[in-house]
């Protein structure tokens, strides 16, 4: 735990890597172990998918690796420039829900990151409005959350985490509650994004098909505690598109990579 | 990301029925309330009743316009009192849960106090203040005792109800504690405040009342409880129901208003605000 908060400051890594987890276990105050140990290093740029069962740990992980929460054991990199300027911040989260304030208005909730970091008004406006853009929100800046569907709300809750310009993505099961046409959408989008701004993406997710689909790499996991089962690298021609996702590769991709998650659900229930 | 999602922010469709409801449901009550007045009216007249008895409600109303003079100023006297009351309850009451938040300590220490207030009848509290405290001020501690409790606990539930996530969201861009509470906690303890000041209001109202008839024939007071009890000694029965006609009026018109402020505040994006079509 000490050696892990010291290592979170640490700065640009020699190896390129934006995150770099070495021994990480998390147990949680009541005992139960929830995660690890695991070792996992994810390249600047990357996409990498964190697949598994419900309660395998992949929550865990975004929090530890986003500094919410602090491993029991291990040590826990993750780059970050050597100066930190404008409000910028290395990460940006994207929860299972919008998470986002109902008090207030689209930009307002956008804007957030930056007003934390006392950025001046007019200047964190702007580039709200920017992030708004990125994600073709900008008409609805004024709305309220409540007025909004699940999938523009899920776009608000990405343009948040894209306006502090961070480094890391980390993304939790962002699109499952929303319906799949929805998803597809917005997983091409992501796509885009990811492909014009070189963000490293660690994105969770229970479902084969959308981790095969987005990810350049996806890891595996078992549950109870959260381990790292399989790693298996998908590779296609980019850009990625919607004759992906019906070529045979993919077909393939996927059965390969539900074969090697069958046993993390074996001796469940269904 | 070229379009939005396809789904259109909600229409509202004015449904007649919906209105025809509405009307019906301020309608009604009126009604009642009339049938009640004639009802009374002609009860008295058939059978002869005298006023100090049970005053006609003709008899009510001609009492309330005659002795207006005396009886505003009491209602206006009232008035302070229950507003000094009750922003004493908001503030006292806000500010309290905002310790308890900060420190667990002290929240282990005085919460079991302020339900030990809460739980005691004040009408038994208000002789003993009224021993030790001038009677003004005695009738605007009893209002507070009485208002402050909703608001505490209600603004309690409210920090306390803050959605994980967004804390979570607070903690990564690493807010201090003071942007945690003016971007967060309070606004998204808002609607539990405006719920126990809704409460509060009519509270501190009954404990302005409590006060004043405790402090009764030994206080100077003019309030409109005082002109009840002091009427009622007099048999003078009309003018009881005028000032009690007017303490119930206050009585909605604070609660109307606080309903009013509540509405306001929270109808761009709080459920309780929002239509049932939405």
């Amino acid at each position: 735990m000490t050696n892990s908060s010291a290592s979170r400051e640490a700065d640009v890594n020699p190896a390129g890597l934006a995150v770099d987890l070495r021994g990480v276990v998390k147990t949680y105050d009541n005992g139960v172990a929830a995660l690890g140990p695991i070792d996992l290093e994810v390249r600047r740029g990357e996409f990498v998918s964190l697949l598994g069962p419900s309660g395998c740990g992949k929550s865990t992980a975004l929090r530890l690796i986003a500094g919410l929460n602090a491993p029991t054991s291990g040590t826990v990199h993750v780059a970050r420039p050597a100066v930190k300027m404008n409000g910028n911040h290395p990460i940006g989260f994207v929860f299972q829900e919008p998470t986002l304030m109902p008090w207030t208005t689209v930009r307002e909730n956008v804007r957030l990151p930056l007003k934390l970091a006392q950025v001046p008004f007019s200047a964190a406006r702007a580039r709200a409005d920017a992030a708004l853009a990125q994600v073709g929100l900008s008409e609805f800046a004024d709305s309220y959350p409540r007025e909004l569907s699940g999938g523009m709300k899920m776009r608000v809750s990405l343009a948040r985490a894209l306006v502090t310009d961070p480094d890391i993505l980390l993304m939790d099961e962002p699109f499952a509650a929303l319906d799949e046409i929805t998803r597809f959408r917005l997983n091409n989008d992501l796509l885009a994004l990811w492909r014009n701004l070189r963000k490293t993406v660690i994105f969770v997710t229970h479902s084969v098909f959308e981790s095969v689909y987005l990810s350049q790499r996806v890891l595996v996991m078992t549950s109870r505690p959260g381990r790292i089962a399989a790693e298996i690298g998908i590779e296609t021609t980019e850009p990625r598109g919607e004759e992906f996702r019906t070529s045979a590769d993919y077909a393939g991709y996927c059965r390969k990579v539900s074969e090697a998650l069958a046993p993390a659900y074996s001796g469940r229930s269904a | 990301m070229s379009r939005p999602d396809g789904s259109q922010p909600p229409a509202t469709p004015a449904s007649s029925s919906n209105h025809a409801l509405r009307v019906v449901r301020i309608a009604l009550p009126i009604l009642v309330l009339t049938a009640g007045i004639v009802l009374w009216e002609l009860v008295v007249r058939t059978y002869d009743i005298q006023p100090y008895v049970l005053p006609a409600p003709s008899v009510i109303l001609e009492t309330l316009v005659r002795d207006w003079d005396v009886l505003s100023r009491s209602l206006l006297t009232t008035l302070l009192t229950t507003f000094e009351g009750f922003v004493a309850a908001a503030i006292g009451g806000v500010a309290l849960a905002l310790l308890f938040n900060l420190s667990k300590w002290l929240e282990y220490s005085l919460f079991p106090y302020a339900v030990v207030l809460q739980v005691t009848p004040v009408i038994a509290i208000a002789p003993l203040l009224l021993i030790y405290l001038s009677q003004p001020t005695a009738v605007v501690v009893c209002a507070w005792i009485v208002a402050f409790f909703p608001v505490l606990s209600n603004t309690t539930l409210g920090l306390n109800s803050v959605d994980r996530n967004l804390a979570g969201l607070f903690q990564l861009y690493g807010a201090s504690k003071l942007q945690t509470l003016c971007f967060l906690k309070l606004p998204a303890a808002l609607p539990y405040i405006l719920g126990g000041l809704r409460i509060a209001g009519g509270l501190s109202l009954i404990g302005a009342v409590v006060a004043e008839i405790a402090a009764g024939s030994a206080g100077a007071g003019s309030g409109l409880a005082y002109r009840i009890a002091e009427s009622g000694y007099r048999l003078n029965i009309p003018r009881m129901f005028a000032a009690l006609l007017l303490l119930s009026a206050a009585g909605i018109v604070i609660y109307g208003l606080l309903a009013l402020t509540s509405y306001l505040v929270l109808r761009r994006w709080h459920e309780s605000a929002l239509g049932k079509e939405n």
